[in-house]
Order: C-alpha cells, then structure tokens, then sequence
C-alpha cells in the first residue's frame, strides 16, 4: 500500500491493472486518482467494506476500460506463463459471457476425448511488474510470502517483481527448511524496499489485522469525487498513518 | 419464533444434508450457520471458510479452492447474483446501468458443485426474465463436462427446486408469513408451482442449536452478523 500511495503521488497514469484474482482497496485508490486506465479482474471489491466505489464509479462512467475475469482463469494464464507454455486449458466457464469478451481465449476440442468435448484455452499472460507487500525480505534478495502462494506465481510470471516488506532480515531464508517453502527466490525479485506497517490499511497475516474502522471511512468518504480527494489529501498526499500503536 | 436468518439457514441445512465438504465464502453468513447447525448436529461435515479473519484453509494460495473443486472434492458451493433468471443463469457484473463487482470464481464453481442459490432480496429486480450478463450458465449442453450446477434458488420468501430436465424452477413452499400468489407477483421469470407447501421453519432443537454453539462458532468470523441475528 505504501507503494501504491508513493505511485498516487508520482501521478503516474495509464496503468493496466490485473487482479491475482481480484483487486481491492489498492485499485480504488489508484483508479481514483487517476492512475489506472484498464482494469483486467475477476472482481473489485472492499471487500466486508462494500462496492469499491471509485472503480464502480469509473466503470459506470466508461472512464476506464474493464476486462472481466474469473478467479481460476487469471491462476491459470499465470501458470501457463509460470511454465513457458502459450495456453493452459481450464474446465468450466463455457456459456457465460466472459468467453465472448476476451480475444485471449479460445474454446477448443479436448484432443485425447473419444467424442466431443469442448474446453476452454486461456492464452499466457506475462505482466510487465508484480507489485506486493510481504513479511521479510533477506541479505540473498528472497521474499517470503508464506502460503499466500499466489504471490509466488505472478512474481515467477512477471517480467519485474518488486516487492516492499516490513523487515529485513540477515542471512539466506533458502537455507531454513521451515522458511524455504514460504520464499521467493530471488531470481524472480527485481527490487525491495522497506516498509514498515506498509500494507495498512490492509493487513499482514500474524502481524497485523485489517484496520476495519478505517476501510469503513474510505468506503464511506470515497462515495464522493470530493470526499475521496480529501482522503487522498489527508492520506496519502500527507503521508499519514494510523494512529493506532503498532 | 425463528427469525428470517435462522429460518433460511435451517433451510439451507436440509437442502444440504448430504454433504460431506462444502466450501463457504466471505459474504455468506448465512450459508455458514447453515453449515455450523448440521456440525452441532453431529454431521462429520468439513467447513472450508473461503475468508477467515485469522489464517486460510489452503497452503497452495487462492488457487487451492478452484482446483479442490475442479477434482470434485467440495460437494456443495454457494452463490448469489445482482439478477438470476429462470433457466439459473446468474450475473455479478453490470445491471439497470449499475456496475457490480464482477464475476469471481462463479464461471468455474457453479459448474464443479452443486450449488445453492441464496439472494435474500426477492423481488422483479432481482429475479428477472433474462440476465443483462451471463458470469455463469445455469446449465450446460450436454457435450459440456459439468459436475456441479443449481440445486435449489433460496430468497427470503421462497424456496425453488432446479428441474435439470425442464431447465426451469418450480417453486417448492413459499416461507411462513409470505403467500404463492405475492411469490408470483415479485418474480420476474416463469416458474413451475404445482403444491405449494409451507417453508418449515426451525423446530425447538434446532433453534437451541443455532442460539447456542452455532451463534458462537459463527460470531467469530461474521461477528456483524451474530450481532444482528442473536443479540
């Protein structure tokens, strides 16, 4: 989040945003602000916040363009990428209107049915960045995520992963058994920075929870033009925190 | 007396009293108490919550759902939608110039489990001839591989069956205190309705149950919820 406030405050624009599988609070803010001009997700939400209500605000208006998606469709455009191979097939889907709106993919014949059987194939994506805040980063330029594996895959599909993290820790997370599985190499990692409390608020499981007032004030404040600009003015172009101890 | 949650969840537990893993995601309260009675009831039911305040069931990320359900290891899901119609279509994207969410896991999950409709709002709006957009077909062609699909639309005053071979529902009981001919009147698409019973409401175990150990279990990650239903 510190870095999706540090992006709001360079007033980057014509973003394409992919939700992994769906996008949030980080979205909003940057849609918002002007940053985004496609949105490629599954769903933008606030989750138990409610609408996201500059993206609904956005789409209704047509001022960005939006690209739908389902869940298991962008994990599996990812792997494909993940693996070096051009498509992934993926049960289901078949019928519904996403299939028409998305010239990445295609319905084909399953080749080893015996008689017809139609399967969805959903081209590769390769993002241009991954953008994410983890844990630790370490002195060899691994990132631990832990189970939140999805961070792995579009850091492995990614062409520039860059990630900011609440510690840095010394040595090799590789070379723990108990970390390992929870890393991502650093092959994969352009860049770190450090952030501290930096994905309020949002939270970092087993370090801190989702600031659940705040969200309720942003989805409240963000129902406005002029309330989301004094949020961006109070928030991020003041560069304040909570207030709560940490 | 039962109060409209507690009647729909008793509901939902009965429609899905076979289950033995079933998969239960963030905006769905209901679905979860559904799920935590026939626990204290002594069903051996495994409860994957898709959106637990503390930890997650999966070591594998948001992915670990999509392909559990994909093998057919989750039995039942539950879904909703800004419109639904008569042939079980369901749309979570765009409707009456309005823009919602989107689609999430729906095109994948309605077709690798049987699936109760839940949408509390039962009125024309919602309940419409045919949906602005499809995010998920209520049913497939039959060179389709489909494992799961509709089972049963549940709203606040009615419970429909999917007829699979009609492709069409037929209103089973309309809920106490609601009549067939107001259930016609808030219905956008045409339905079967032959004997229209009476929606059981809970009986005097089960609300002990749901006022009990359930509110319990369930205030922990729907606490908003507990507090309207049971305090």
């Amino acid at each position: 989040m510190d870095a999706v406030r540090a992006l709001i405050r360079r007033k980057i624009t014509g973003l394409k945003l992919l939700g992994v599988p769906v996008l949030g609070l980080c979205a909003d803010l940057l849609i918002g602000a002007g940053c985004v001009s496609e949105v490629h997700s599954s769903a933008v939400s606030l989750g138990e916040a409610g609408l996201a209500p500059r993206f609904t605000d956005a789409a209704e208006r047509a001022d960005i363009t939006v690209v739908d998606y389902t869940c298991p469709a962008v994990h599996t455009a990812l792997q494909a990428t993940e693996k070096g191979v051009p498509y992934m097939p993926l049960r289901g889907v078949l019928g519904s209107d996403l299939v028409g709106a998305h010239a990445d993919w295609q319905v084909a014949q399953n080749p080893f049915a015996g008689g017809a059987d139609p399967i969805l194939l959903v081209a590769a994506i390769a993002p241009d960045v991954a953008l994410f805040h983890a844990r630790w980063a370490d002195e060899a330029g691994n990132v631990w995520v832990g189970r939140r594996r999805e961070l792995a895959t579009v850091a492995h599909a990614a062409r520039h992963t860059y990630v900011t993290v609440e510690e840095f820790r010394a040595g090799d997370m590789l070379e723990d058994e108990l970390l390992a599985p929870g890393v991502i190499g650093a092959t994969y990692v352009s860049g770190t920075a450090r952030a501290e409390r930096g994905a309020w608020p949002l939270g970092v499981a087993g370090v801190y929870g989702i600031d659940d007032t705040h969200l309720a004030m942003y989805a409240k404040a963000a129902r406005t033009r002029e309330g989301f600009e004094q949020y961006l003015r109070e928030f991020v172009w003041q560069e304040r925190k909570s207030s709560l101890p940490a | 007396m039962a109060r409209a949650q507690e009647l729909l969840a008793c509901l939902i537990a009965r429609l899905i009293a076979d289950a033995r893993h079933v998969a239960v995601g963030a905006a769905s309260p209901i679905p979860a108490t559904a799920c935590e009675l026939l626990r204290a009831q002594g069903r051996p039911l495994r409860i994957t919550r898709l959106h637990k305040r503390h930890g997650n069931p999966f070591s594998e990320g948001s992915r670990e759902l999509f392909d559990l359900a994909g093998q057919g290891r989750i039995d039942y899901f539950f879904l909703g939608g800004a419109q639904l119609d008569g042939e079980a279509n369901i749309n979570l994207v765009r409707a009456a110039g309005r823009r919602f969410p989107g689609s999430f896991g729906s095109a994948f999950m309605y077709f690798t489990c049987r699936t109760i409709l839940l949408r509390e709002e039962h009125s024309p709006r919602v309940l419409v001839p045919r949906v602005e957009f499809v995010s998920a077909p209520g049913w497939s062609p039959p060179d389709v591989v489909r494992r799961g699909g509709p089972v049963a639309l549940v709203t606040g005053k009615a419970l429909f069956r999917w007829q699979p071979e009609k492709r069409r529902f037929r209103l089973e009981s309309v809920h106490p205190g609601h009549t067939a001919a107001e259930v016609r009147e808030a219905t956008g698409f045409e339905y079967d309705a032959g004997t229209v019973g009476e929606t059981a409401p809970p009986t005097a175990p089960e609300l002990e149950l749901l006022r009990g150990p359930v509110a319990v279990a369930i205030g922990s990650d729907y606490p908003e919820f507990a507090r309207r239903v049971w305090s």
